[in-house]
């Protein structure tokens, strides 16, 4: 027999009875996104730092592979090609990274403080997924304004500029949850750090992102088929070169993504609170 | 005298010995706010929680001691829901902890061993986002963040990042992320680990204000005898996961001695661990000194 309830719910159970649940999960799931943002407020230095990358695989990578003259880009300037694809490698590897930072959290004690609040679990962790799209889209910024410098032809249409920021906030969050996922087997950040060595540089290489598919040998060409990261490319190269045509459809290259977040997002919410145990 | 006998609380300690002036009250009432049946965690073949029998009165302060490595941190965890128990029941605010674990973390604040506000953002950001994780209406979110820093003293140093704030002042700060949501019930878990003499005497301070004011259960672990007696008004200690012995520090102590002090209550029922093996284990030891760092 339990025993009675000794002490009054307190005043905001009694708030929260009436209102809607799905309207709390999305609050929950924007609060954990906020503290990113907030975050990245405080240090916004960090997005221009991380934007050397992109700066030399602009500059230096795209030049000097344009000389090279029989890679298929299907009749557009390599330096145009790969402009989509290094938007995309930054998405990347900075996401797959990420998930080293709950195994901080957890280090800390921020963890058992989140998992201590009534939030859905769920929200927890699609908020966190998000967190790397809040950390990951200034780099949109850079690509954008690099391309403007070096003369690529990008499509400026408004609509389209709206595609290309949610298909890199929803493979941001894609590769965030999976590097999450990853953080909570491997459980210590010298063992996550391994994992994550053997996971950026297949998913870069073994996709369209620097090369075109057309290029590569036939067993290669199965795995980048397989790559979400080249359905990404795919994406971002349909929104932001204006004669590029999708190899895979849009629809199949949100799709991947979307249906892949989904099912990383339910793996992660029952993995997430066993990191403290 | 061994109990080697899992005990429930024997209230009628306090009412021969009350330690605090409203220990009878709280008796005369006799609600229970947090009760553990039979609860137990093995981690593989080893066990680290052994069938705990507790009883905490509603409106006291509770402290659970044991040297390090007894099952204390995972007892709280498995009643604050962050670890499911092997087996065994335990009910907090009424509500239980494996079937109805959204009740029971809506009812409790917590304060874990470690560091648990982010040092990144500012103490009032930290307090504005869990506001919201706590489903505090919109409205109030604000005034609620700022009465917390003013609550604990940190109205002036809101907009400050927590990096920079001292281990005292994380500790208040931490104090008022449990509050915000007004929780009836409190787990402190070794709240003044790493905290030099004064900041621990400010946080034991704020402590017995809680009960005082605001009549909240607080159950809190610590292996300080000193801060076992100024705070609680029972305890229980706790050795290799089981409670090796409960009461009211009063009677504890009687009951080794006429001038006994806890550590003398402490060693007597712990006392072979000390000769014979290491607890804790490298992990412990390395975060307890590492906190003991950060906080400085």
């Amino acid at each position: 027999m339990p025993p009675e309830l000794a002490v009054k719910p307190n005043v905001w159970v009694e708030n929260l009875a009436g209102t809607f649940p799905g309207r709390q999960f999305i609050r929950q799931t924007l609060a954990v996104t906020e503290c990113e943002v907030r975050k990245v407020l405080h240090e916004p230095l960090e997005p221009i730092l991380q934007s050397l990358q992109p700066v030399l695989w602009m500059v230096i990578f795209g030049p000097v592979f344009s000389r090279v003259s029989d890679i298929p880009t299907g009749g557009i300037r390599y330096a145009d090609f790969i402009a989509p694809g290094i938007l995309a490698q930054s998405v990347l590897f900075l996401s797959v990274v990420y998930g080293v930072m709950i195994l901080w959290e957890r280090d800390l004690g921020i963890l058992h403080k989140f998992l201590v609040s009534p939030a859905a679990r769920m929200a927890l962790v699609l908020g966190k997924a998000l967190s790397a799209g809040v950390r990951v889209a200034p780099q949109i910024v850079v690509v954008y304004v690099l391309s403007l410098l070096l003369s690529i032809h990008l499509r400026w249409n408004p609509l389209a500029i709206l595609g290309v920021i949610v298909a890199v906030v929803m493979a941001a969050a894609f590769f965030s949850a999976l590097s999450l996922v990853a953080a909570c087997l491997a459980k210590t950040r010298e063992r996550f750090m391994g994992i994550n060595r053997m996971m950026t540089l297949p998913f870069f290489f073994a996709s369209n992102a620097i090369f075109p598919l057309a290029m590569m040998p036939g067993w290669l060409r199965i795995f980048s088929r397989m790559n979400p990261l080249s359905y990404l490319v795919d994406a971002l190269r349909t929104l932001m070169l204006p004669s590029w045509h999708s190899e895979f459809g849009l629809l199949l290259d949100f799709g991947v993504l979307a249906i892949g977040l989904a099912v990383l997002l339910a793996i992660l919410s029952r993995l997430y609170p066993q990191l403290v145990y | 005298m061994f109990f080697g006998l899992l005990m429930s609380l024997d209230l009628t300690n306090s009412i021969l010995q009350p330690v605090h002036p409203r220990a009878e009250a709280r008796v005369a009432a006799a609600d229970v706010t947090i009760e553990l049946r039979g609860l137990s965690k093995r981690f593989g073949t080893a066990v680290a929680v052994d069938r705990l029998d507790l009883q905490v009165t509603t409106g006291s302060v509770f402290g659970l001691l044991g040297p390090n490595g007894a099952g204390k941190t995972t007892t709280v965890k498995m009643l604050t829901t962050l670890l499911p128990p092997t087996s065994g029941t335990a009910h907090v605010a009424g509500f239980d902890i494996e079937r109805q674990p959204v009740d029971v973390r809506r009812s409790i604040g917590y304060v874990p061993q470690f560091i648990s506000a982010d040092g990144a953002l500012t103490g009032y950001e930290n307090l504005l986002v869990f506001a919201k994780l706590y489903g505090i209406p919109r409205a109030q979110c604000r005034p609620r963040a700022e009465e917390m820093l003013r609550y604990v003293g940190l109205a002036d140093q809101g907009n400050m990042r927590v990096q920079k704030y001292s281990g005292g002042m994380i500790r208040r700060l931490e104090v008022a992320l449990a509050l915000l949501h007004q929780p009836p019930v409190l787990f402190l878990d070794e709240p003044t680990v790493g905290l030099d003499p004064r900041a621990r005497q400010s946080v034991w301070a704020q402590i017995l204000r809680l009960r005082e004011e605001l009549g909240m259960t607080v159950l809190m672990t610590t292996h300080h005898m000193e801060e076992a007696d100024a705070l609680c008004d029972q305890i229980a200690i706790m050795h290799r996961g089981r409670i090796v012995v409960a009461g009211s520090p009063d009677a504890l102590k009687q009951g080794i001695a006429p001038d006994a002090s806890l550590d003398d209550v402490f060693l007597h029922y712990t006392g072979d661990v000390m000769e014979t093996e290491e607890p804790g284990d490298y992990k412990d030891a390395a975060r307890a000194r590492s906190k003991a760092q950060r906080l400085g």
